[in-house]
């Protein structure tokens, strides 16, 4: 086995880097937003809250997949354990909803900085199986916890008053608090991508034994994105568990990891843009094929093979080289 | 009479061999697994809905063409084998020069598709098949009622395991196609024909998931998601062994088999879950898998 | 995309403010149309609500009805999504059917936030109707308890006292197994050991076996779908029915029996509320009902889907609106009627309650074909059938 390819990984989709903050990305990020505080009045609130938690949870995966150069096969155990968490505290210590995201989102980092040590001792597709195996271990503690109400999930959990203030049981104003917390979650994340961390992170995925030659402690780098991405993952889940108002078995089982690379790859990974779009096609496609019975997965599963066969680097990818302009 | 850890010594007997049972599925799945990515370097996704093709398609000449178990057997891995030659010929084949990862996104949208295509035309119930006279009824062993046609599995699969292994480690086609895996050019250049033989390993690697799906058929239920849980622990047994070690897939099923058969005496709600407690461990200790070739 | 629906909607809308007389009413038929209870539920359900819109002749009498289906793919998320969505963009008034008790939890949760009417057919837990009960809902054709009585009590009283449970390890199997040994316990039985696999499984001769070296009358099976068929064909491989044990299904369904062939489940005890082959009546629509879903005959969740919704348009038909409140006490208030349960009445609770039966699985030589599959041992009569109203726990009952 020839371990060249770990990083023709991102080969296809990597445009080279620029300095600074390029003009074309705030007229982006702009547009977004004002799509964005358009969007409820037009689309269910409901259902782009979920497109932005998602979103969030690719982006996250992204920045370790993307930029780190790691596939992790086991992030469903950090956006779970969060929504976990985030609903336990909601619902049976009665906390606020921000107090509630942020246990859930501690516990994330916790466990993303036990399961990161141990998992970037090794490299690749060992890498990938170890978050997988750890992921399950997480799976198997969400069915056997009593707390977390085995497969019927933690229900009904209240959305509370955000700061006890305001009111959150309305969609609408639901919605802003979210997109909120997504956006800076997401700004967050390109200025990670864009500090000179970044740079090196970038270096190291490109080329690991020269980074290391160049003097930088490669696995510090390594753990350190890991736990921010599993932060960031739990960041999704547990704003996903006050939204939804549930939290279940889904969130932590393995084809939830597997969807959000789907997400982040088809969108195009290594890219600013690529997991938003991924998300939301994904997303999209669950909800508005729902109606289509078994032949979903069918659908689902032809997408895929497209986008593995015609456009790899992913749409957004496929947009970039187009406008030649990184995205 | 004494007692290990609570449990009599005849139902240890019984549940190590029922293990072993469970883990010649284990080996031959794995088997296939592993010949697919040592050699071709691609994570097949879509191994568990081959294994249920198999089990499909045996079904299917039972019921439309009264062809029977012995003859399913042969002609079963052949026809599945061959769509496998043509998924590889049509597809694959032009990921070889990409990394991992999409071979294993396009095996995976390959599942789904044949997931669900099997879903509509079947539903999920599951179907009948029997198992064949000859190997209906069992023997007394003492310590538990063995039925005929678990232990042929095992010999089948012992059987099919150890001609695989011998095949590739052992002859000259083996050696050609490791090779071939080196160093395609060059082997090549002594004018042997390189992608030919890739497209054939993969139309074998397909092959035995569908014996597999065969030897499955009249003990499990035949139904479309019968390999879709299946493949992670496929997969997780693939890299314990050594990811690309054929006698380490191999071993390591049948191994993994009996442990698995242990937790579900000792503490049967984890046993789903003690395959992936060894993976982590086994690959922070050792990080190329117990039979690994490489570190 | 859900601006043209938008604009269609409030323009029928409009138009409809000048003809008031006629009632607009859309279902949802929320079930699993990929999964394990595909077969049990799915397009079938969407069917048997389709044929109780034509029998009831909902056009004539002023009527529209719309029923519109959906995969929850069994997972609360997506049912709840799916349920929230269609109360609030879509316009459904009421949702039927709902396998699987995490779902149907879910909408419950929902149906009471939106203020909507649930009527389950498919789910099995009986907190529907107990702690988790909803002035929304209904449950209308089995759950948990009156499974486990109907098999557990008929088992016991034919001399079958020593039982062994291979449950499924999640909330719906483990309460199965908690019901079924509360019964056996009171009956005079006595539970010699339990085992809990992975939910789902493939291989339970392990299990068989820890059971058969437990010396049990019965093995109850607190588990479903295809890892009861599973159970029941290693069972028949290992020779555990033919050394004398028993096997009790506790949640088995006609599509499982046709899925595992008379050879190997004839015997089997089991509880349903419904079967096609009960009466004139049932085999007339089952007739019906099967040439529209490809020769399978219906399974009780279809039966409770059809009846379901019938009772709802009576509702709807009777109050001539529909508000909620009105309609759930109308349905509460009077009995329901059709060809398949027969008569029946909606509880304080919102358990409906209806004879159920139980059956055994006949051998291939008594079976005359296809879906010939139950004789009927026993009619636990409704008043006995389901957990006594006091028992459950409900808020709704004072």
């Amino acid at each position: 086995m020839t371990t060249q390819s770990e990083t023709g990984l991102v080969e296809s989709a990597a445009v080279a880097p620029t300095v600074g903050t390029p003009r074309h990305h705030i007229i982006i990020f702009f547009t977004l937003l004002v799509l964005l505080l358009l969007a409820p009045f037009v689309l269910y609130p409901v259902f782009v809250m979920k497109v932005l938690c998602f979103a969030l949870f690719a982006s996250a995966l992204n920045l370790l997949l993307g930029f780190g150069g790691l596939l992790s096969f086991g992030h469903a155990a950090f956006f779970g354990s969060a929504s976990y968490v985030a609903a336990h505290a909601a619902k049976v210590w009665g906390l606020n909803p921000e107090i509630a995201i942020l246990l859930g989102v501690g516990a994330a980092a916790l466990l993303g900085l036990g399961i990161g040590a141990l998992a970037i001792r090794r490299q690749g597709i060992y890498f990938a199986m170890v978050t997988l195996a750890f992921a399950q271990m997480v799976y198997f503690i969400a069915v056997q916890a009593p707390f977390t109400g085995g497969e019927d999930g933690i229900q009904a959990v209240p959305r509370g008053r955000l700061f006890g203030l305001i009111d959150l049981t309305s969609d609408l104003t639901l919605y802003f608090v979210v997109l909120a917390i997504v956006v800076a979650a997401l700004l967050g994340i390109y200025r990670i991508i864009h500090s000179p961390f970044g740079q090196v992170l970038k270096a190291i995925r490109d080329n690991e034994p020269r980074s290391i030659s160049l003097g930088y402690k490669v696995d510090r780098y390594k753990l350190a994105v890991f736990v921010m991405s599993a932060t960031l993952a739990g960041l999704a889940g547990a704003t996903k568990a006050i939204v939804f108002q549930l939290s279940s078995l889904t969130d932590v089982y393995w084809s939830m990891s597997g969807e959000v690379v789907l997400m982040t790859l088809l969108g195009g990974m290594g890219t600013v843009f690529g997991p938003l779009v991924g998300a939301a096609a994904i997303v999209t496609m669950e909800n508005y094929l729902a109606g289509f019975g078994a032949w979903v997965t069918v659908i689902q599963g032809v997408i895929f093979v497209a986008s593995v066969m015609l456009f790899r680097e992913g749409i957004v990818g496929v947009l970039a080289k187009w406008l030649k302009k990184p995205l | 009479m004494f007692e290990l850890l609570g449990i009599p010594p005849q139902a240890l007997f019984g549940q190590l061999l029922l293990g072993l049972i469970n883990g010649s599925f284990y080996a031959l799945l794995s088997l296939g697994l592993a010949v697919i990515f040592g050699l071709l370097n691609i994570i097949n996704f879509s191994h568990g809905a081959q294994y249920m093709m198999g089990a499909f398609v045996a079904w299917m000449l039972m019921t439309y063409a009264g062809i029977n178990y012995w003859w399913a057997l042969l002609i079963v891995p052949i026809v599945v084998g061959a769509t496998g030659v043509v998924i590889e010929r049509v597809m694959i084949a032009r990921l070889y020069h990409l990394d991992h990862l999409y071979g294993l996104l396009l095996t995976f949208g390959l599942a789904l598709i044949i997931q669900g295509l099997f879903r509509n035309q079947y539903g999920v119930s599951g179907l009948p098949y029997s198992i064949p006279t000859e190997l209906s009824g069992g023997t007394n062993l003492g310590f538990m009622f063995l039925p005929n046609y678990r232990a042929w599995v095992v010999v089948a699969s012992a059987v099919v395991c150890f001609g695989t292994w011998f095949a590739i480690e052992k002859t000259k086609l083996g050696a050609y196609l490791r090779a071939a895996t080196e160093n395609p050019t060059l082997v090549g250049a002594f004018g042997i024909n390189v992608p030919r033989m890739i497209t054939l390993t993969y139309g074998f690697g397909v092959a035995l998931a569908a014996l597999a799906g065969v030897l499955a058929a009249p003990i499990y239920s035949v139904n479309p998601n019968m390999g879709a849980d299946l493949i992670i622990v496929v997969f997780a047994v693939v890299v314990i062994g050594g990811m690309g070690s054929i006698l380490g897939a191999i071993l390591t099923g049948f191994g993994l088999g009996i442990v698995e058969g242990l937790t579900r005496v000792f503490y049967p709600e984890a046993s789903s879950v003690v395959i992936f407690v060894i993976m982590a461990l086994v690959l922070l200790v050792k990080p190329a898998g117990l039979f690994g070739r490489t570190a | 995309m859900k601006l043209p629906s938008l604009i269609l909607a409030t323009a029928a809308s409009l138009l409809m403010a000048g003809t008031a007389m006629a009632t607009d009413i859309k279902i949802g038929v929320l079930n699993d149309r990929s999964g394990v209870y595909a077969d049990l539920s799915g397009e079938g359900s969407v069917i048997a609500a389709r044929m109780a819109v034509e029998d009831f002749d909902a056009a004539t009498k002023g009527i529209k009805v719309e029923i519109v289906s959906a995969d929850h793919q069994n997972k609360p998320d997506i049912a709840s999504t799916i349920a929230r969505e269609w109360y609030d963009q879509d316009g459904v008034d009421m949702i039927a059917d709902v396998p699987t008790s995490s779902a149907a939890f879910a909408v419950n949760d929902v149906t009471r936030d939106k203020n909507k009417i649930f009527m389950d057919s498919g789910a099995g837990s009986a907190d529907l109707t107990g702690s988790k009960c909803s002035p929304n809902t209904v449950h209308w054709t089995y759950d948990t308890w009156a499974l486990a009585h109907g098999t557990g009590s008929a088992m016991v009283q034919e001399g079958f006292k020593k039982w062994f449970f291979i449950t499924a390890d999640y909330a719906f199997g483990q309460a199965l197994e908690k019901d079924t040994s509360a019964v056996v316990t009171a009956a005079g039985g006595e539970v010699v050991g339990a085992v809990r696999h992975p939910f789902p499984g493939t291989d339970f001769s392990s299990y068989l076996l820890q059971a058969q070296a437990s010396g049990a009358q019965v093995i109850g099976l607190a588990n479903a779908g295809g890892d009861t068929v599973n159970t029941i064909k290693q069972a028949a491989e290992f020779g555990i029915t033919q050394a004398g044990q028993s096997l009790a299904g506790l949640l088995i369904f006609i599509t499982d029996v046709h899925a595992l062939g008379l050879e190997t489940a004839q015997g089997l005890v089991l509880t349903e509320a419904f079967y096609w082959d009960l009466n004139d009546d049932t085999r007339a629509w089952s007739k019906r009902f099967a040439e529209q879903n490809g020769g399978n005959m219906p399974t009780m969740v279809h039966a409770g889907v059809y009846a379901s919704v019938m009772h709802y348009l009576k509702a709807v038909e009777a109050t001539g609106g529909k508000e909620t409140a009105a309609l759930m006490d109308w349905m509460k208030a009077n009995p329901s009627q059709d060809p398949l349960f027969g008569e029946g009445t909606i509880r304080a609770d919102g358990r409906h309650v209806h004879d159920m039966y139980l059956f055994k699985v006949k051998s291939p030589a008594e079976s005359k074909g296809p879906w010939d599959y139950y004789n009927l041992m026993a009619t636990i009569p409704a008043e006995d059938a389901f957990r006594p109203l006091a028992e459950g726990g409900c808020d709704l009952v004072k």
